[in-house]
């Protein structure tokens, strides 16, 4: 399967009559994008504002992240959520428009919804601190119930990034990259000298606003699956969940899947990268079992020499990741694990939910627990009343100016548990 | 400029009062520097003075512990140190554990940033190196000279409040505390390049030793249910409410009691729930469905069991370091075995 992925260098969001991309900027018209989010009757209102890095403003409660992408040959964009499903997606040509991004904002769901500052200490921690942001302000009806709440806020996020999208269909993108996964026996012979690798990619599925979409399958429905990694670039995996902030692979994490971009560019030096085992993080037992047992069969199938794997979430989900490890490493197949960790505020507690023997390499993406002052912003898109009760804050923890403490947990994506970012933890 | 002042610990034989037959000597304080103190004075140099050193046995100490801590706290506290320094200890076992045991005590009580040192097989190092910097020595006082200069630079980086950097970089023994820093390339790229190693079988460094862990075994059957005391507790995160005792959302550091008494059943208007890591609608509409109270009064009533503690212990689970939870455990633990001496605990997680 083979993708032509096109870069189109975004520098700024201005609002303007008409939806368009010009010289590096995204004009977006106001109305069209507000009326497409309220065609949903669940929403009753709907607001945009731009956020600029180096802006003193904080975007708050946050639940997803997302590109604006178009497909402008083979396929449709975020298939089985706003696309069809078939012709499958990782194949053909895409545009994506780079350095800017949708973020949809609005009352908090659960509590895991999490803020970004454009500046400030809190912006060396968050990625979308460094993106020109279109926050799309959702007012859900009154009384709405959870489930359906965050369903419209997610397909609100989906739809508003595919209409800007579409403005960078018929642009010539600055910079246009082929990525290629041959089937299984080609992609073998191509490099024979090379390590066979694949990527265990571990779904979010818990359940209860703890979901993910795979071509529109929740996640916690499937058994895993091989996956070509051109797929995820073109939205076959959609984040629908309300984790702890920090740990939030949002849908732009996804399309800018770090363990994915990073095998590309050691392919055909020193890996062969094989493609990727898509699997879940399911509560019940029976399916923790199973599915590690069915990551290992096929990571033995594919003769995979090594592998990388990844997780969204702690605690429970610790559990599948070392089950993972050790089912893997027991088929003969060298294990690196990438995920963060939560030693408590004092970083001297155990910073995983479970162990293994067989996880001897690991990535870490930094310690969420360590807290971090947060200076008062000029201006803040959506709203403050949450932040208390946000995952990382705690009661007291806002200062009357607006200023607060709280751990790192509440940025979005500030130790996202698929090496993306460069934080670490060391011992001390 | 004032100069900073230090206090210096050391033991009955670095004082040069005797060995083994002195090793019952009581706490006592010499304004002067003795032994290692008067090696460590010269390098500190003229912007530091030695105020006191604290000599004690090694015995004493261990014997008397509560009272000696005491006892050298008064001592410390009288000079108000910039830093507190004890040792070094090298592989003296009863001293490096009276090291790091006063070492902890001063930091936690007075405030004062404090440093030892000892060798690493020192049973001092293993039980304080989560609460105390201890500068890496050899197993004998020979390799005085080369820990000086480490404690040194750590005393004066203490007194001016500057950051005391890794244990590679100080030469202490690591703590195990997780501290984030920015490493120079992503997590997924420096993951490659340790599966590359790892697969050529070359040698690669983890960023994260995997802990052991505590496995705590399952108590034995109970004997006789029908007339069996049982409490609940929980990490579900089930508060009265209005949230009380201010319970987090996430990383708890504490938990809270409330009473069950006189109620047949969890209501919405009495309890909610403040977890931070599930779905709260549906326990929110019904809190039994964490704290199964409803059901437990009906078997209580119907003899299934002997009687229900009319209260619950409640936390919230999610993201909560272990070092909490422990704790909560045994104080939770203590009251329902001390106080109560309940025959089960039913512990519903979320």
């Amino acid at each position: 399967m083979k993708l032509e992925l096109g870069k189109i260098k975004i520098n700024d969001i201005q609002f303007a009559e008409k939806t368009y991309v010009k010289d590096h900027v995204l004009y977006v018209n106001k109305e069209e994008v507000e009326a497409l989010v309220l065609e949903d009757d669940k929403l009753l209102g709907c607001s945009l504002d731009i956020a600029r890095p180096g802006d003193k403003t904080r975007i708050t409660p946050v639940k997803d992240v997302i590109e604006p992408r178009v497909k402008v040959k083979g396929g449709e964009i975020f298939p089985g959520m706003i696309g069809k499903v078939t012709p499958p997606a990782g194949e053909g040509r895409t545009h994506a428009l780079d350095g800017c991004c949708v973020v949809t904002v609005g009352r908090i769901v659960g509590f895991q919804e999490g803020v970004i500052d454009m500046s400030g200490p809190a912006a060396d921690y968050c990625p979308f601190s460094k993106t020109v942001n279109l926050c799309v302000v959702i007012e859900p009806k009154e009384g709405l119930e959870t489930h359906v709440y965050e369903k419209a806020g997610r397909m609100a996020g989906l739809k508003v990034a595919a209409y800007l999208g579409e403005a960078g269909r018929d642009i010539e993108p600055d910079t246009l990259e082929t990525f290629e996964t041959k089937p299984i026996f080609e992609q073998a012979q191509m490099y024979p000298d090379l390590p066979k690798v694949g990527y265990v990619h571990m779904l979010q599925s818990q359940g209860l606003l703890h979901d993910t979409y795979y071509y529109g399958v929740d996640a916690k429905q499937f058994v895993p699956t091989f996956m070509y990694p051109t797929e995820i670039m073109d939205g076959a995996i959609v984040s629908g969940n309300c984790v702890a902030p920090c740990d939030k692979v949002t849908t732009y994490h996804h399309f800018h899947n770090p363990v994915i971009e990073d095998c590309y560019k050691h392919h055909g030096k020193d890996i062969n990268f094989m493609g990727v085992i898509l699997t879940n993080e399911n509560v019940f037992l029976a399916d923790k079992e199973r599915h590690s047992d069915m990551v290992a069969k096929l990571a033995e199938w594919m003769g995979l020499d090594g592998v990388l794997i990844t997780e969204e979430g702690y605690g429970n989900p610790d559990t599948d990741l070392m089950m993972n490890c050790r089912k893997v490493e027991q088929k003969g197949v060298k294990v690196v694990l990438i995920t963060d960790e939560f030693p408590g505020k004092d970083g001297k507690s155990q910073s995983l939910a479970d162990t293994c023997d067989e996880a001897t390499a690991l990535a870490s993406c930094g310690q969420g627990n360590a807290t971090l002052h947060f200076p008062a912003m000029d201006k803040v898109i959506g709203t403050m009343d949450y932040i208390e009760s946000q995952i990382g804050g705690w009661a007291g923890c806002v200062n009357e100016d607006g200023s607060f403490e709280a751990e790192l947990q509440i940025i979005i994506a500030s130790t996202i548990a698929n090496g993306f970012n460069c934080l670490a933890a060391k011992g001390y | 400029m004032a100069k900073y002042k230090i206090v210096h610990y050391i033991n009955q034989f670095f004082a040069g009062i005797g060995g083994e037959e002195k090793a019952d000597y009581k706490p006592e304080v010499r304004e002067e520097a003795l032994g290692p103190g008067t090696a460590l004075v010269d390098a500190l140099g003229e912007d530091f003075e030695l105020a006191a050193t604290i000599i004690c046995g090694d015995n004493y100490f261990g014997e008397n512990l509560d009272e000696a801590t005491d006892t050298i706290i008064e001592m410390v506290k009288k000079y108000e140190p910039d830093v507190f320094v004890a040792g070094p200890a090298f592989n003296a076992g009863r001293y490096g554990v009276a090291c790091g045991t006063i070492c902890k005590a001063v930091e936690e009580r007075l405030g004062i940033p404090v440093v030892t040192a000892a060798y690493e097989e020192n049973p001092g190092v293993d039980m304080f190196r989560k609460d105390v910097i201890i500068v890496k020595t050899g197993d004998s006082a020979a390799t005085m000279r080369k820990v000086l200069p480490y404690m040194v630079n750590i005393i004066k980086k203490m007194a001016a409040g500057e950051e005391i950097l890794g244990p590679e970089e100080e030469n202490y023994h690591e703590r195990g505390i997780r501290v984030n820093y920015f490493a120079k390339e992503r997590g997924s790229e420096r993951a490659i390049q340790m599966l590359v190693k790892k697969m050529k079988g070359e040698p690669f460094e983890t960023d994260l030793p995997m802990p052991k862990f505590d496995r705590v075994p399952p108590a034995p059957a109970i004997k006789d249910i029908k007339h069996a005391k049982i409490a609940v507790v929980t990490s579900g995160g089930v508060v009265p409410v209005g949230n009380p005792d201010h319970i987090e959302s996430s990383n708890a550091t504490k938990f809270g009691i409330y009473s069950i008494e006189d109620m047949d059943e969890m209501t919405p208007d009495k309890f909610t729930t403040i977890h931070g890591g599930y779905d709260r609608q549906f326990v929110m509409e019904n809190p039994n469905l964490v704290v199964p109270l409803d059901v437990l009064r009906e078997m209580e009533k119907d003899g299934e069991f002997g009687e229900l503690v009319n209260f619950f212990c409640t936390t919230t689970g999610t993201g909560t370091a272990t070092g909490s939870a422990a704790k909560f455990g045994d104080e939770i633990g203590k009251i329902l075995t001390e106080k109560e001496h309940v025959d089960g605990v039913i512990l519903v997680s979320t």
